[in-house]
């Protein structure tokens, strides 16, 4: 039974921020925050799950359980942590880094394997965390540490990666949008199965070209555009392509059954929750077809 | 004794049921009443090259395929070629007349039997059927009844319809009958005592067993990646967890596998996850996961001969270091190494609750032909109630709550036994973050020296109520003996019947078998080897990494042999035999260097 929760219970649980001042980090946490209130989950309910890099201090500072795992393998801990409580809600969060380079593989994955959680990226371009190199979504010619001529190699997209992947809720935010943020998330919370909301969240430390102001500049509001059909996957693609991206909104929504109800014998009671002593009774049955 | 038993071998191109051949001929003798050990020689491809499947025949139990052979049932000139060396003299070589004709060396003191079975198949059903062509020969050879098969031809091809059926059945006696008319060799099955016969026994793999066990141990999910020879483990699983709940999961790689396996055990489930020293390299990162944010995990490499792809389908031992070793960092896990079919069934088990217990990874370590080799074992030996689940320190809401309501509930506190009761998602007033960062009692990021000493001192704390010694090794044969055998591992069956036979020979001899390899049962190995006069470490690999552990974790001693074998193939027991033989020969004066 949910009743009303507060912002209070998810920052009671959080620590104090290690964030640079003005990061665009700050602004997907509250939003996610503000996103579990509104949808009156508590904290205790909640899961988020990690990987490494400035990203990776998401659930630090979220306030709900939290698994930090190691870079670039959040997904498979919080697709794992749906399977074996699916009253649980699961979000993962990571960088472009994490979930676009390391962690790629298991982006692609998740998408098609269509478990029952939130994915959110705060894509900046940069990696941060260890001072600022090259990330797969900087784009060609971008200068870092790590890349002093220029990057060498053309950026991810992670739309059209995700669309072409069987992913079934695709949205795009924008750190300068709170509110957008919001309803993005709730969004994808909501929707049944594996969701991306891919989120620019500028780096304000070591990424002087994708400011707030560039894409507050750049960004389409899909939102705004009524003529557009978010279930239909060949549309997206288009809008994705016409655009390069750079739109805000969700991009493609289309329900299909999640993992779970697709396996033999799905039951609706909670992994975690079963009796684990039953097969010790059912030695007979167990064992007749190895005789 | 071996001379006892009965030895048989079917070969061929692999994708002409050589296997399911195999298989039924030692199905049917094992509900006979015999025990049986079933050896599978294979490839890494589909088509083509040489497999064959072997099986020893005997009154009591044998956990080795046995050194000689009796009986070759060959499909083509390379079966003659690869396993003439193992033939015992007299024995007879059953080949398939008109497909091939069959050369054998001038020396060669066997039986050439010609059957056309290829030809009875075509002649009475259809050229699938050549191998139940062989069946029925081999009945006539062994003195079994051509019905014998009837049973298993109606498991197996009923589906197909009862014309299949009749004209397996039918291929069955027409092979019978030829091979009765074509030789006047006969085999001799050993004599099946009358208590004996009819007697139901479990036919089963080490991947059965312990499939078997993880499903008796609440374990509900197996998340892995397919990888030979254990993705055997993930077919029993499928049969299995489904009627719990329970998932199998197929993962995109070896990384996603085991950290499937750590999310789920954070959350409560029992998880685990199956793989062969390749995978287990990948799982290298995770276990270190596992080890710091004190998240159980049970990691299963069923080992195979390496380094790198190696050699898929051919045995070693050769994963120890990789166990005990891997992961950056110090963590703490426990490395348990099953020797028998029942100890799969057993060993998982506990993994388990030592992983439940000390939060930390286990990792059991089986091989190739622990994994793959079916044999019979007596039903009573799966005892379902010898094991009972034992979660460790999980909080349920009511002590949590208490905890809360009186200092706070931190994920790692620093208690006496180093061991810190966990909360799982979803019970209020647990939140925490389980974490790979080196962390406080709160789970927070912590890098302070006190800290980083206390939380490592808790971790290496939790450890010390661990005891190897309990379950970790076993001793047979005389105390204070002339020649000790240390080992680990499935080795245990050939170094049985090595032990056996130096001791019919009036020769003093024990051996120790080590069942935990991390953390060491020190005390009791160096009171073996103290007792021994010489001791030989036997095992399949090249380094003699058990050997390397005494020393590490024992100490040097000048009376250490050792006999290692890595060629890919499992210990015959001659080997074992002649090196025991050469060690106990040694004046004890000259000391070799392993």
């Amino acid at each position: 039974m949910a009743t009303a929760v507060s912002m209070k219970e998810y920052r009671a649980n959080a620590q104090p921020s290690t964030w640079c001042p003005g990061c665009g980090d700050f602004a997907v946490v509250a939003a996610m925050q503000r996103a579990m209130v509104s949808l009156e989950l508590k904290p205790h309910e909640v899961v988020a799950v990690t990987g490494i890099g400035c990203s990776g201090k998401f659930n630090y500072y979220f306030g709900s359980y939290a698994f930090n795992s190691m870079h670039g393998r959040s997904l498979p801990v919080a697709q794992s942590i749906k399977i074996a409580n699916k009253d649980l809600v699961v979000i993962a969060a990571g960088g472009d880094g994490d979930g676009y380079g390391i962690g790629v593989g298991h982006f692609v994955h998740a998408c098609r394997r269509n478990i029952d959680i939130t994915y959110v990226v705060m894509d900046n371009h940069i990696y941060g965390l260890t001072t600022g190199q090259t990330s797969p979504t900087s784009e060609k010619g971008f200068k870092t540490k790590t890349t002093p001529y220029g990057a060498a190699e053309y950026p991810i997209r992670p739309l059209p990666l995700a669309l072409s992947s069987g992913c079934g809720f695709i949205a795009q935010g924008f750190s300068g949008d709170a509110k957008g943020l919001q309803k993005l998330f709730e969004a994808a919370i909501q929707h049944k199965g594996f969701s991306l909301v891919n989120v620019f969240s500028p780096c304000v430390t070591f990424n002087k070209d994708q400011t707030y102001d560039f894409w507050r500049e750049t960004l389409i509001d899909l939102s705004e555009d009524e003529s557009y059909d978010p279930t239909d996957r060949a549309k997206a693609f288009q809008k994705v392509s016409e655009t390069d991206g750079l739109v805000k909104g969700i991009i493609f929504q289309q329900e299909r059954n999640d993992y779970q109800q697709e396996l033999p014998n799905y039951d609706p009671n909670p992994l975690v929750n079963q009796d684990l002593s039953q097969p010790g009774r059912d030695r007979d049955d167990l064992l007749k077809p190895f005789m | 004794m071996t001379n006892m038993d009965f030895t048989w071998k079917i070969g061929g191109a692999q994708g002409e049921g050589i296997d399911s051949a195999g298989e039924i001929f030692a199905l049917t003798l094992h509900r006979m009443g015999y025990y049986l050990y079933a050896y599978r020689h294979f490839m890494s491809l589909i088509k083509g090259g040489h497999t064959n499947y072997k099986i020893r025949v005997s009154t009591e139990k044998r956990r080795h395929r046995g050194d000689q052979l009796d009986l070759l049932v060959a499909f083509d000139q390379r079966t003659i070629d690869e396993n003439l060396y193992e033939m015992r003299s007299g024995g007879a070589v059953l080949y398939n007349a008109g497909a091939f004709e069959p050369t054998f060396p001038g020396d060669a003191d066997v039986v050439p039997i010609a059957v056309p079975m290829q030809q009875i198949a075509k002649d009475h059903g259809s050229i699938v059927m050549t191998n139940m062509a062989a069946m029925g020969a081999c009945a006539a050879l062994t003195g079994l009844d051509p019905s014998s098969f009837d049973g298993f031809i109606a498991e197996r091809y009923g589906k197909h319809g009862d014309e299949v059926v009749a004209n397996n059945r039918e291929v069955v006696r027409a092979g019978y009958q030829q091979a009765l008319d074509a030789t006047e060799w006969r085999a001799t099955l050993p004599e099946l005592p009358a208590s004996e016969k009819g007697k139901k026994r479990l036919f089963l793999h080490g991947n059965d067993a312990l499939a078997l066990g993880a499903v008796v141990a609440g374990c509900r999910v197996v998340a892995a990646y397919p990888i030979t020879p254990a993705t055997d483990i993930l077919y029993s699983l499928l049969k299995l967890l489904p009627k719990y709940g329970g998932v199998v999961l197929q993962a995109e790689d070896e990384m996603a596998a085991c950290q499937m396996a750590v999310g789920c055990n954070f959350t409560g489930v029992r998880a685990m996850t199956s793989t062969s020293g390749p995978g287990f390299s990948l799982m290298t990162e995770t276990m270190g996961l596992s080890g710091v944010s004190e998240t159980p995990l049970v990691i299963v490499d069923v080992q195979r001969a390496g380094p790198s792809t190696g050699m898929p389908t051919k045995n070693e031992q050769a994963d120890a270091f990789q166990a005990i070793f891997s992961a950056h960092g110090e963590i703490q896990r426990i490395v348990l190494t099953p020797a028998t079919v029942e100890d799969c069934f057993y060993d998982i088990q506990r993994a388990f609750n030592l992983a439940d217990k000390y939060q930390c990874p286990v990792i059991v370590l089986t091989d190739l032909v622990l994994g793959l080799s079916k044999q019979t074992v007596d039903i009573d030996d799966l005892d379902f109630e010898q094991i009972a689940i034992d979660r460790g320190e999980i909080l349920d809401q009511e002590k949590l709550n208490a905890i809360v309501a009186n200092s706070g509930y931190k994920r790692y506190a620093l208690t006496e036994s180093g061991i810190s009761p966990r909360a799982l998602p979803g019970q209020e007033g647990g939140i925490h973050i389980a974490i790979s960062y080196e962390h406080n009692e709160e789970g927070h990021e912590d890098e302070y020296p006190i800290n980083r000493v206390a939380q490592t001192d808790k971790r290496i704390r939790k450890m010390s109520t661990f005891d190897p010694a309990e379950f970790g090794v076993t001793t047979t044969g005389v105390s204070n003996p002339d020649l000790l055998f240390v080992s680990w591992g499935s080795t245990i069956g050939p170094i049985d019947e090595a032990r056996e036979l130096l001791a019919q020979d009036g020769i003093s001899v024990g051996h120790l078998h080590v069942s935990v390899l991390h953390p060491f049962p020190t005390d009791a190995v160096r009171a073996a080897i103290e007792s021994a006069k010489r001791v030989l470490v036997v095992e399949s690999n090249a380094f003699g990494q058990l050997e390397q552990l005494i020393k590490l974790n024992v100490g040097h001693f000048d009376h250490l042999y050792s006999h290692r074998k890595y060629s890919g193939e499992p210990f015959r027991v001659y080997e074992i035999e002649a090196r025991s033989r050469e060690v106990l020969a040694q004046s004890e004066s000259v000391q070799e260097v392993g």
